[in-house]
């Protein structure tokens, strides 16, 4: 069976044999020139390298398979409950020919996207292209429902919607559902700082960013993705910039702490975290023992007041120094100029 | 029990009720929320003061073309002048609906038929069209033929002034009063085709149209 890509961004993924790096601009990571090598390759046609001209001949190229194709699959970005409709949004037009002119049209899709009422398509689809690329409706929705009637000329014949689940219930009333919410517009991954320094295929399946790293580890594993809630800065952006709100940074520190909880994290990092937790729930000793570490810590400063190596966790020293804390804790500063504070207005 | 069983299973235990089916009441429910039709938040320009100037920004700022005529009877001679601006064949292939104006008088050859992936113009209507967004929509019928809008390199669109809605939520309205359950296709265009794959430039063009210009009849 051969299978080709519609999308050209995934077209160019496909014939480079890579996975996705961004949920909506697939082939984000590759050059034009990476490109022109590969429709060479492809196509036996000259090295072309002027966009528009080689957007032209993948158009041509993949223009055939949708004309010849005995099945067309798409996936369905909402699953209509009120009517059994399944739909498609892109800009492209791809996935327009591919449930239109094939005999056979297959969909997959998650038991998530299903919503309610034509109505809530109507809402939904004004967050999903603005969020995604900054337009106010993508260039062509076709809703799907059912087959050919009597007397189209276009259409498929047969129609078969598969619905998957694959680890989304598992999400249902626990302290993830709201993940169930995401409509894969990719908005958190493009206000990441650390999608933007590492890049998609770091994250190491198909869901890149804050929305990949909640729920790569549902899907495959959190003993299989331990990284991917710890790959964050807790800045709050994405969370921010979600248009259907979930709070994706609270997501991740709850698969934290299953982590913690299910032990999967090294044992030195799990004893340190017990230890401080231990400490910060009794604010005497926490006080006692910041006291004496910010005193240890401004005299291992040294002259200079840089710490060069620090016992145990000597990875963070290796490239620079540490500046040394100045040895007394915030609150004995607050305390002594709440004090002061307190003496003048005596 | 089937995959699907296991699955609506497991959400209801997740969700706390109790059995495997949903109870007549839930049914209920559910057949009651969804009569409701309720509509959702709506941006503040969703309903322009002047709806026709909020479709035709919408229009431009997609890349639609558009203009507006008196008439029916104006179709033709508009479409002339289209295609000879892009230097473009007077020729097209047109729904059924517009095969009676005349062509002739204009100079096009107008082929009564769906387009195919070697006609180079497409001529379509639409059932309404959508101010907020600047897009059309078609519904699939055994002459409104969907691959007329997709396969050519330009694709042109009456839109009948009286069918121009605020919103899409207007648009499913008038799709549930005149025609009941939405048809096997209900195709809103909004633009021609445009990718950003390669190196995020823009291409307009990508698998569908190149050109989408809409002409008002007023």
């Amino acid at each position: 069976m051969q299978v080709v890509e519609t999308d050209l961004g995934e077209y160019i993924l496909q014939l480079a044999h890579e996975p996705p790096s961004h949920i909506v601009a697939p082939a984000v990571h590759k050059s034009k020139e990476q490109v022109a090598d590969l429709f060479v390759a492809a196509h036996g046609k000259p090295r072309l390298t002027d966009i528009p001209a080689m957007t032209r001949e993948a158009r041509e190229a993949l223009r055939e398979h949708f004309l010849t194709a005995d099945m067309g699959v798409s996936g369905s970005n909402f699953v209509i409950a009120e009517t059994g409709t399944t739909l498609t949004v892109t800009n492209e037009g791809n996935a327009d020919m591919v449930t239109t002119l094939p005999r056979i049209h297959c969909v997959i899709t998650g038991v998530e996207k299903v919503i309610g009422t034509l109505e809530d398509f109507a809402t939904l689809i004004r967050l999903l292209p603005r969020s995604a690329i900054g337009q106010t409706i993508a260039n062509y929705l076709t809703l799907t429902t059912g087959v050919k009637m009597p007397g189209d000329v276009d259409g498929p014949e047969q129609m078969h919607i598969v619905l998957v689940d694959a680890g989304r219930t598992k999400l249902v009333g626990s302290d993830l559902q709201e993940m169930l919410r995401c409509i894969r517009c990719g908005a958190c991954m493009n206000h990441c700082p650390v999608y933007q320094n590492v890049g998609g295929h770091a994250y190491g399946w198909v869901y890149p960013g804050p929305m990949g790293s909640i729920l790569t580890p549902v899907y495959v594993g959190l003993e299989n993705a331990g990284d991917l809630p710890n790959a964050a800065t807790f800045c709050g952006e994405c969370a921010v910039a979600c248009p259907v709100k979930i709070p994706l940074p609270d997501l991740m520190r709850k698969l934290r702490e299953q982590q913690f909880d299910r032990k999967l994290r090294p044992w030195a990092e799990r004893m340190a975290i017990a230890a401080w937790g231990f400490a910060v729930t009794r604010p005497g000793l926490y006080a006692l023992l910041s006291g004496a570490g910010a005193r240890i810590a401004k005299w291992m400063g040294g002259r200079d007041g840089l710490i060069h190596s620090l016992p145990g966790i000597d990875g963070w020293t290796k490239g620079r120094d540490m500046p040394a804390p100045e040895g007394k804790t915030f609150r004995e500063l607050y305390r002594r100029r709440r004090d002061s504070a307190a003496d003048g207005a005596r | 029990m089937g995959a699907r069983e296991n699955i609506l299973a497991r959400i209801r235990k997740a969700q706390g009720r109790p059995g495997v089916e949903p109870t007549e009441q839930e049914r209920a429910l559910v057949r009651e929320a969804v009569a409701r039709h309720e509509v959702g938040p709506q941006p503040p320009f969703a309903h322009a003061p002047d709806r026709l100037a909020q479709f035709r920004r919408e229009c431009e700022r997609l890349g639609t073309t558009h203009a507006t005529v008196a008439s029916d009877g104006g179709i033709p001679a508009e479409i002339a002048r289209y295609l000879d601006e892009g230097g473009l064949e007077r020729r097209l292939a047109g729904w059924h609906e517009f095969a009676g104006l005349d062509w002739d008088g204009a100079g096009i050859a107008f082929d009564d038929r769906p387009a195919t992936s070697q006609d180079r113009t497409g001529l379509t209507g639409c059932f309404c069209a959508i101010a907020e967004t600047g897009t059309t929509l078609l519904l699939s019928a055994p002459e409104s033929p969907k691959l007329t809008a997709l396969l050519p390199e330009t694709h042109l669109c009456i839109v009948r002034a009286a069918r121009l809605l605020d919103t899409m939520e207007d648009a499913f309205a008038l799709l549930r009063r005149e025609v009941g359950e939405p048809p096997r296709s209900v195709f809103f265009v909004s633009g021609p085709s445009r990718t950003a794959d390669i190196e995020q430039t823009i291409v307009i063009g990508a698998h569908g149209p190149y050109r989408v210009h809409v002409v008002i009849v007023a």
